[in-house]
């Protein structure tokens, strides 16, 4: 009798196809080299495919920054507009047409600074859309100033001898302002990414994802980083922790880390569904 | 009797599209690859574990692991 182990099979991962929702001969794109958006683009489109959604029930829209230029690559529905203002016109798109499935991308300074308005307003009306923001702590799209997501200490264009403000943190002011779920996210962290932001995707309501990514042509030469991957060490992998790992390690050791993962999920009253339930029933009702 | 023949990867690089970044060079955990020019190459072929690690880290959609 013949004792030959059987033969291991060997596991092979295909790669996964992107030109499905890339619109033809759109690439290069316009990124520099080592540009984090291009990795949480290729996280975003591979989550958006696990959800199943026919392209034409998708509407992905921006305001300005290198971050915004997404929706330009890609085979959906997609609107490019002002800066700071993707989350007025995206509630827009959501309220006229509920059916839709809305995702915002954005940069940390179309979405905190010039739009930080109408961030918390969409997050107080949990609207059901998914926000991505691209928090790359700084304007790169405009030479490298900084953000309100900047590190104090940080140099940028526009502190030269260091940041004097302290950043905001993202997902606690997504949170505090009435979001149903909060993640955070990085480019390093790709998989993990990916499962991130399909959760967002699937959840009810106003979903954030705070998306760590690296700007190595202004934050990193400006801040003395070598690379783009030592950008990726430092700022992703060493200065995260997910939050099913923080529990297990001592108060130290998350000592100045971000945490990952999904932060806060929460079933709140969706704004569509009240409108819907309590503004055009009533008012057909009258007539 | 000899080792069967490991399959071997076939690493597609778009050479049109890669900008040297070299964030694919850097975390392959078997290094495979190198910079020549400004463009990724293959240096050892054999040590590909088509782990994907490149592909899915790589901002440009320059790279591909079958
Ligand atoms: C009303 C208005 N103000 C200012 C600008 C200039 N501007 C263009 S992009 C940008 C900041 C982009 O930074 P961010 O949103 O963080 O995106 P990134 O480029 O870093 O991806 C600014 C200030 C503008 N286009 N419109
Ligand atoms: S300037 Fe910065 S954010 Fe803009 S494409 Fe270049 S690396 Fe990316
Ligand atoms: S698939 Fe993995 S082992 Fe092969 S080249 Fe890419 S990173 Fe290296
Ligand atoms: S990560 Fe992509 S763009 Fe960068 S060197 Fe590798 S293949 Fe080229």
């Amino acid at each position: 009798m013949s004792t030959a182990a059987p033969e291991k099979k060997e596991k092979v991962v295909q790669p996964f196809d992107y030109d499905k929702y890339l619109r033809p001969n759109k690439l290069p794109h316009i990124w520099c080299p080592g540009c984090g958006h291009g990795i949480v683009l290729k996280a975003l489109l591979r989550a958006i495919d696990k959800t199943g959604l026919p392209k034409d029930n998708i509407v992905m829209v921006s305001g300005i920054g290198c971050s915004s230029r997404t929706p330009g690559y890609v085979d959906f529905n997609t609107m490019h507009t002002l800066h700071g203002r993707a989350m007025a016109f995206a509630t827009g798109i959501k309220f006229a047409r509920p059916d839709l499935k809305v995702i915002v991308v954005t940069g940390d300074g179309d979405a905190l600074a010039i739009g930080g308005n109408h961030f918390i307003h969409a997050c107080r009306r949990n609207i059901d859309m998914t926000v991505l923001v691209y928090t790359n702590a700084t304007y790169g799209m405009t030479g490298g100033q900084y953000s309100p997501t900047s590190p104090i200490g940080s140099t940028a264009t526009t502190s030269r001898y260091g940041n004097i403000e302290p950043p905001f943190d993202t997902c606690e002011m997504a949170k505090a302002s009435g979001a149903s779920f909060v993640a955070r996210g990085t480019a390093y962290h790709t998989i993990e990414l990916e499962r991130t932001i399909y959760d967002a995707l699937m959840h009810k309501g106003m979903s954030v994802v705070d998306i760590i990514d690296a700007c190595p042509t202004y934050f990193g030469r400006m801040n003395k980083y070598k690379s783009a991957t030592q950008m990726m060490e430092i700022l992703e992998k060493d200065n995260t922790v997910n939050i099913k790992q923080a529990d297990k390690l001592p108060p130290e050791k998350l000592q100045g880390k971000m945490l990952r993962g999904v932060l806060h999920k929460v079933d709140r009253p969706e704004y569509c569904d009240q409108y819907e339930e309590h503004v055009i029933k009533k008012a057909t009702s009258k007539e | 009797m000899a080792e069967p023949a490991k399959k071997l990867a076939k690493i597609v690089i778009n050479e049109r599209l890669c900008k040297g970044c070299s964030i694919c060079i850097d975390f392959c955990p078997t290094n495979v690859l190198e910079l020549k020019g400004s463009c990724v190459a293959v240096k050892d072929l054999e040590a590909c574990t088509r782990c994907q690690l490149c592909d899915l880290r790589c901002p440009d959609f320059a790279i591909q692991v079958f």
